[in-house]
């Protein structure tokens, strides 16, 4: 193991070239590149996370909005079949009321027609008994003298 | 390889080093080759990455590069506190660097020496920077030059000064050579440790290659596979350890105690 001071010397500086080299132009771009690079990828991550986020978010809401427009629909159709309900009951009531109002005025005029008939066979009737009386006693009477009898009799039949 | 006198001559030959020079001022040239070479291939790799650098989804060496970087950078954050711009690319040209180094002893030690002698006429060569102590040193002299900048950088030259002169005993002033003295055997102890752990690794796993490669060629497969296949193992282990050890010197250098 000899000492060679040359080969000590020039094995030194040329050491130090090297690091100096390296340290001037092979450390920085690398260095800067891979800081880069791992930047971008912690932003990918994030924004990956973040829009995983929003996307849940947006299902949410959807859901949300369905949920509403359903209890909606729901409503709005138990309102129409109220309503529906309700204009039918209208309807029947009505109906009831006017069969009773025809049957009702059905009934007067049933009655007024019989008493009509009544009062019609009555007045015949007076009118025979008169004539029948008249052809009884041979005489003709005065119907118009006797009118008020007339009618006592009629009233009583 | 018959008679013992050609086997240690095999052996010696292996572990010289091509020179040029004399005395204190020898160029080993096949290390400073071999580890040239090697950081001119991880310059390449890391310049390819950074220059087709893109910000979206990243190219298949972009991606290898991005993944070297950021170990080196998790290496430095587990134990470092302070800014990375200087301590990043310290770890990853450490890591890069002995790593490649290291992986030059699995090419089979006879092929560069072979070549070199029959096509190049030298007839020394040591493929291996991290099993010459002199790389590893130069490494880990470097380092320890970083620790101290950091201890001044980190605590200032009074504080650096005063924990030197007054750490580990007190400040009582009889005691003050020894905190120093204790203090320079800690810091020299750190480099030391460094250079002589990678080279003692990588130098023992070489020799044991050539060793094998001594075996008759029958059965060289056997130890040199297994070795090989252990040694893939300690090549990135070593590199690791030399870049972990360096975070932790400098954190220790630059962080109060």
């Amino acid at each position: 193991m000899e000492l060679s001071l040359g080969t000590l010397v020039g094995q030194a500086l040329t050491f130090l070239i090297f690091i100096l080299v390296t340290m001037k132009f092979v450390w920085p771009p690398l260095m800067e590149a891979m800081e880069d690079r791992r930047k971008k990828i912690a932003d990918g991550l994030a924004a990956a996370e973040d829009s995983q986020r929003q996307l849940e978010q947006a299902k949410e809401e959807a859901l949300s909005i369905v949920k509403e427009a359903r209890s909606e629909a729901n409503s709005i159709r138990e309102q129409a079949e109220s309503r529906a309900s309700g204009i039918l009951d209208e309807a029947k009531s009505e109906a009831v009321a006017e069969r009773q109002r025809q049957v009702a005025a059905a009934s007067t005029e049933i009655k007024l027609e019989a008493e009509r008939a009544r009062e019609a066979l009555r007045t015949q009737l007076s009118g025979l008994v008169l004539d029948g009386a008249g052809r009884l006693l041979d005489k003709e009477l005065d119907s118009t003298a006797h009118a008020a009898l007339i009618d006592e009799l009629v009233a009583e039949l | 390889m018959a008679s013992e006198n050609s086997a240690s001559a095999y052996v010696t030959h292996h572990l010289t080093h091509l020179q040029v020079g004399e005395g204190l001022w020898t160029f080993n040239v096949d290390t400073l080759f071999f580890s040239w070479l090697c950081g001119l291939a991880m310059m390449g790799l890391f310049i390819l990455g950074a220059r087709r650098v893109q910000k979206g989804v990243p190219g298949k060496l972009q991606n290898f590069v991005e993944s070297l970087v950021e170990f080196a950078d998790n290496s430095v954050k587990e134990s470092f506190h302070g800014p990375r711009e200087f301590v990043g690319p310290l770890a990853l040209t450490i890591f890069v660097w002995v790593l490649f180094w290291n992986l030059l002893d699995l090419i089979p030690v006879d092929y560069f020496p072979l070549f070199a002698d029959k096509v190049l006429h030298l007839h020394y060569l040591r493929i291996v920077p991290s099993a010459d102590p002199n790389a590893t040193f130069a490494m880990s002299l470097t380092v320890l030059m970083l620790i101290i900048i950091y201890s001044i950088k980190g605590k200032g030259v009074g504080g650096f000064g005063k924990e030197l002169l007054t750490h580990p005993f007190g400040s009582n002033p009889v005691l003050i050579p020894f905190n120093l003295i204790l203090n320079a055997v800690e810091l020299l102890a750190k480099p030391i440790s460094l250079a002589l752990r990678l080279f003692g690794n990588l130098y023992a796993a070489e020799l044991i290659f050539i060793l094998i490669a001594m075996l008759p060629w029958w059965v060289q497969w056997l130890p040199g596979g297994a070795w090989a296949l252990f040694h893939i193992l300690v090549i990135p282990l070593q590199a690791f350890i030399f870049m972990t050890l360096t975070i932790v010197y400098i954190s220790l250098a630059y962080e109060e105690h």
